[in-house]
């Protein structure tokens, strides 16, 4: 087993995945770095990439005007970040950020999509992984909506 | 003095349990924009000891009378630590108070977290906004009994960075070797704050604890109490594993008036601190 397949198997995200898909998907990735500081993509980028998080911590941010960048979440080791090149138009909708040397893998998520075609099977445990995150991440949501810190008198 | 219910049950009513003991504002200190702690002495010089989890009755003089969680180290009875949030009729005033001002005390009520029945175990802390002020003590406990307990996590979530309390402190904490301590906020500049931005349940998983052996303590606004104990559970927590610190409108804090009935228990006095399959049944109901 390879460095990828081996990253690819200890991670949260694809526990218990079958080995012969984690194989297939590690085709599509590699390892990168990035530096403090460094933009990863843009509200409006397209989106052909996600990432899992390895070390480090990201900060996803949108960009108000008369406000400037505003945090909507950070994400950090053992997270997944981006989903929306799952589903169309595949266009970025937030600024990410590495907030501290951060080291992921990366997917070509052209690649993945590719795979998932001729493996229906992958790309139904796929979604059902990307339908857990964004599920999770809607209710961090709604729960931050809430306010429920507020005084609420 | 002895209140007569029904005509074969009597109970017997310790008339200075409601009586409330003259207590100097020592000092205050500053925690957010609207939130202080105060440290008070008792006048007569007489403090008294108290288990982390449990409350006193703050009676501001011809104002009022408020439940606030201790939130002062068990190990200090001579000083009464409060942490209030300026937030209704009487915790407005309240947060007025200066060094030398007076104030009524009553208590300490209620039960506490188990610090006892934890020992052996690993810990997990979760607290939320002013949430923090009733574990602090169980805090304070843990440190002082270091050696008692396993691994211990506190996840703090608070509404922005100014929002926090115990700043300080929770620096301190997380500078220890043999404590995990990782805060999150719901929302903040980029070139004011470098942590965690996110709900206070995103750091449950990151916790270094085993399921099997950990007790959870938890407490903050119910809402988030809900989504931490789902939390929890995904992580492999019983519900007897699980303890929560709930609040409700508590007036005589001695289980007589009724103002704080919650189901079949009286908050002041079976709890605030519950083991969460005590009240699973009725937690989170809308009709309780």
């Amino acid at each position: 087993m390879d460095t990828i397949d081996r990253l690819l198997a200890e991670h949260p995200f694809f526990q218990g995945l079958d080995p012969r898909y984690i194989q297939l998907i590690a085709e599509c990735a590699r390892e990168v770095t990035f530096k403090m500081g460094e933009f990863i993509f843009r509200e409006g980028d397209p989106s052909n990439k996600f990432w899992l998080i390895r070390s480090g911590k990201i900060s996803l941010e949108i960009f108000a005007p008369g406000r400037g960048p505003i945090m909507i979440e950070t994400l950090g080791e053992g997270d997944v970040m981006g989903w929306s090149w799952a589903v169309p138009p595949y266009r970025k909708q937030y600024d990410a950020r590495a907030l501290e040397l951060t080291r992921a893998l990366e997917f070509d998520a052209m690649c993945i999509r590719g795979k998932c075609d001729e493996e229906p099977k992958l790309g139904y445990e796929l979604f059902k992984r990307f339908s857990q995150i964004i599920g999770q991440r809607l209710q961090a949501t709604r729960l931050r909506l809430l306010d429920i810190y507020g005084s609420h008198t | 003095m002895v209140l007569t219910l029904k005509p074969q049950t009597t109970y017997t009513v310790q008339s200075d349990l409601m009586v409330p003991t003259p207590y100097r504002v020592r000092g205050v200190r500053r925690e957010t924009s609207d939130t202080f702690t105060f440290e008070l002495e008792s006048v007569n010089g007489d403090g008294f000891s108290f288990l982390p989890g449990q409350f006193t009755m703050l009676y501001l003089f011809g104002v009022g009378e408020v439940p606030i969680s201790i939130s002062g180290d068990p190990s200090r009875p001579e000083v009464l630590v409060h942490t209030v949030r300026a937030v209704g009729t009487v915790t407005r005033p309240l947060c007025k108070l200066k060094r030398g001002d007076i104030l009524g005390v009553r208590g300490p009520f209620g039960s506490s977290w188990p610090m006892t029945e934890a020992v052996g175990n690993d810990l997990v802390i979760v607290a939320g906004g002013v949430g923090l002020a009733p574990l602090r003590p169980a805090i304070y406990h843990i440190l002082s009994h270091r050696g008692e307990y396993g691994r211990v996590a506190v996840l703090y979530g608070a509404r922005t960075p100014d929002d926090m309390l115990y700043k300080r402190e929770l620096a301190e904490w997380r500078g220890r070797f043999d404590m995990q301590v990782e805060v999150t906020v719901d929302a903040a500049r980029p070139d004011e704050w470098r942590g965690n931005v996110g709900v206070v349940t995103t750091l449950i998983p990151r916790a270094h604890f085993d399921p099997y052996h950990v007790t959870a303590l938890v407490c903050g606004p119910e809402i988030m109490m809900r989504f931490t104990i789902l939390e929890l559970q995904k992580r492999g927590l019983r519900d007897d594993q699980i303890y929560i610190s709930m609040e409700r409108n508590m007036k005589c804090a001695i289980g007589l008036c009724g103002h704080c009935q919650y189901g079949p228990n009286f908050v002041c006095k079976d709890g605030p601190v519950f083991r969460f399959d005590t009240v699973k049944a009725i937690f989170g109901k809308r009709e309780i």
